[in-house]
């Protein structure tokens, strides 16, 4: 700090972080009342804890699973599934979009049958991957990418074609080659593109891989939640539900990370 | 030395043909610095479009020394309406973008960056963002990149025109004072008559479209004064009434 503060600056920041702190301290009271509330309704046998399950039965579950070693198998098979669709229809989406982006003829003649597939609820391709892929992780994966490909393409494309008209003058009249207006210009003017295409995938993988897996799969999340609800034990299916949550949330954690040294580095890099 | 030598541009579009540019003649003398004015859509920026190769003429030509434009970009050196400076890149990174693209990072090169930094006092910036520059430094930046690659000649695309009227007046003035210590050729597209008055040697005025030099007013008699003095010059009224009642008239 250079200099003092002045007092009215203080009452500011103090003002500022006390508002903070109380939201923060809402938000984890909510949680816990929230579960409080149904352990208590659960034992009090105001609602019927074998349709609604209670937190202490998914926690019982959770440990059970642990112990058994399954909760690795399970939550790792998802983990595994999601980040290999999320990575794979990430990267393919955004360098298929380059490609439009440097051929805007191919772009004018695929772009109805990218508006198709789009519009296509990707799901009904499950059977078709089962029968042409077979029934394993493969087929997972391919209906992870199928959801999040067509998406990451458009997405990335119209961010490439909405690149500043003024700053792409500015460079062409530096004698700048195609290749140098994308990687000096257009992709680092799409980061902000970018990480959203991230930040949308995550949870589209996760979209993917649990469809992927009520249809074909002998283990991941989206198993347990399919077996649970089969053999009507709602404890394990709520638990892989929450535990799903948790999962989800986590990864999305990581890609605002990712976000964070990716822009450092593209700030620091010259 | 740079002539436009009867220059056309039409535009073809599904609903026809424009006629932008027709027949195009004036040259720009070593060192001097042209303004040209125009009613708005006279193909003033098409005409800065030819001349920095982004665009063919339809016909005629733009030469640079003798050279056709599109031959010579590596020569020219463009400020845009707004700075356009990259804000992922810092100051630094940003004003040797030119050479970057050329391949001209050397150390001779890179030294006459640093000093431009230093004499027109950005050199305590070069590692900051864009964003945390105020508007007339980041327009002075834009000046310092344009001239980085040492183009042969400068062209101003209404440099000022995203500026408020007091940044407009001390950035236009830096600018000025700028070029005329580089000893550049230079030619400016505006639509502000005081401006180009108060910048360059000879005006050209546009008609409306297609755009035809209609005149060229040589202001040899305020050379050497700042832009502030020009605007308080005698003289200074006198060419506005001209210049304004050629374009009233053109309108």
């Amino acid at each position: 700090m250079p200099e003092r503060l002045s007092s009215e600056r203080l009452t500011y920041l103090r003002r500022r972080s006390r508002e903070a702190r109380l939201v923060h301290i809402t938000q984890v009271l909510l949680l816990l009342g929230a579960f409080a509330l149904w352990e208590l309704a659960a034992r009090m046998d105001w609602i019927d804890s074998f349709l609604l399950s209670s937190p202490s039965r998914m926690w019982e579950t959770l440990v059970g699973l642990y112990q058994s070693g399954d909760l690795w198998l399970h939550l790792g098979t998802s983990c595994l599934e999601t980040a290999v669709g999320f990575l794979l229809g990430t990267a393919a989406g955004t360098v298929i979009a380059i490609l439009l982006w440097l051929s805007p003829r191919l772009y004018r003649i695929i772009d109805p049958y990218l508006v198709v597939l789009s519009a296509l609820p990707k799901t009904a391709l499950g059977p078709v991957f089962i029968v042409w892929i077979g029934a394993g992780p493969e087929s997972i994966i391919a209906m992870t990418l199928a959801i999040s490909l067509v998406v990451t393409i458009l997405e990335m494309h119209n961010g490439f074609l909405a690149t500043d008209p003024g700053k792409l003058r500015l460079i062409e009249t530096m004698g700048a080659s195609r290749r140098q207006v994308l990687f000096k210009l257009v992709l680092p003017a799409n980061f902000a593109t970018f990480i959203n295409a991230l930040k949308v995938n995550v949870g589209l993988s996760w979209v993917g891989v649990i469809m992927g897996e009520f249809l074909v799969s002998r283990a991941g999340l989206g198993y347990l939640i399919v077996y649970g609800s089969q053999v009507f034990q709602m404890d394990l299916v709520m638990a892989s539900v929450l535990l799903l949550a948790v999962v989800a949330a986590g990864m999305y954690q990581l890609i605002r990370l990712l976000e964070r040294s990716l822009k450092k580095r593209l700030e620091g890099s010259q | 030395m740079v002539q436009f030598d009867h220059v056309q541009k039409r535009y073809q579009s599904p609903n026809g043909e424009i006629s932008a540019l027709e027949d195009v003649t004036f040259s720009v003398m070593e060192g001097d610095f042209v303004s040209i004015v125009g009613p708005s859509g006279c193909g003033k920026s098409t005409l800065l479009s030819i001349a920095v190769g982004l665009e063919q003429p339809s016909g005629g030509q733009v030469y640079l020394d003798g050279l056709p434009a599109a031959q010579a970009v590596s020569r020219m050196g463009y400020m845009p309406q707004r700075d356009e400076l990259f804000p992922w890149r810092t100051i630094w990174a940003n004003v040797t973008l030119g050479l970057e693209i050329r391949g001209q990072k050397d150390e001779a090169h890179l030294q006459r960056v640093e000093a431009l930094l230093e004499r027109y006092g950005l050199l305590a910036f070069r590692s900051k963002l864009p964003g945390q520059l105020s508007g007339g430094m980041r327009q002075r930046c834009a000046l310092i990149r344009t001239l980085a690659t040492d183009p042969g000649l400068l062209l101003l695309d209404e440099p000022f025109s995203a500026l408020d009227y007091q940044t407009r007046l001390s950035v236009s003035h830096d600018i000025h004072a700028m070029i005329r210590q580089e000893g550049k050729t230079a030619i400016l597209v505006t639509h502000d008559i005081s401006e180009s008055i108060s910048m360059s040697d000879h005006v050209v005025v546009l008609s409306a479209r297609p755009g035809r030099v209609k005149s060229i007013h040589d202001l040899t008699p305020l050379r050497g004064l700042s832009p502030m003095e020009r605007r308080e010059h005698p003289l200074f009224s006198k060419y506005f009434n001209a210049i304004w009642k050629e374009l009233e008239l053109s309108a």
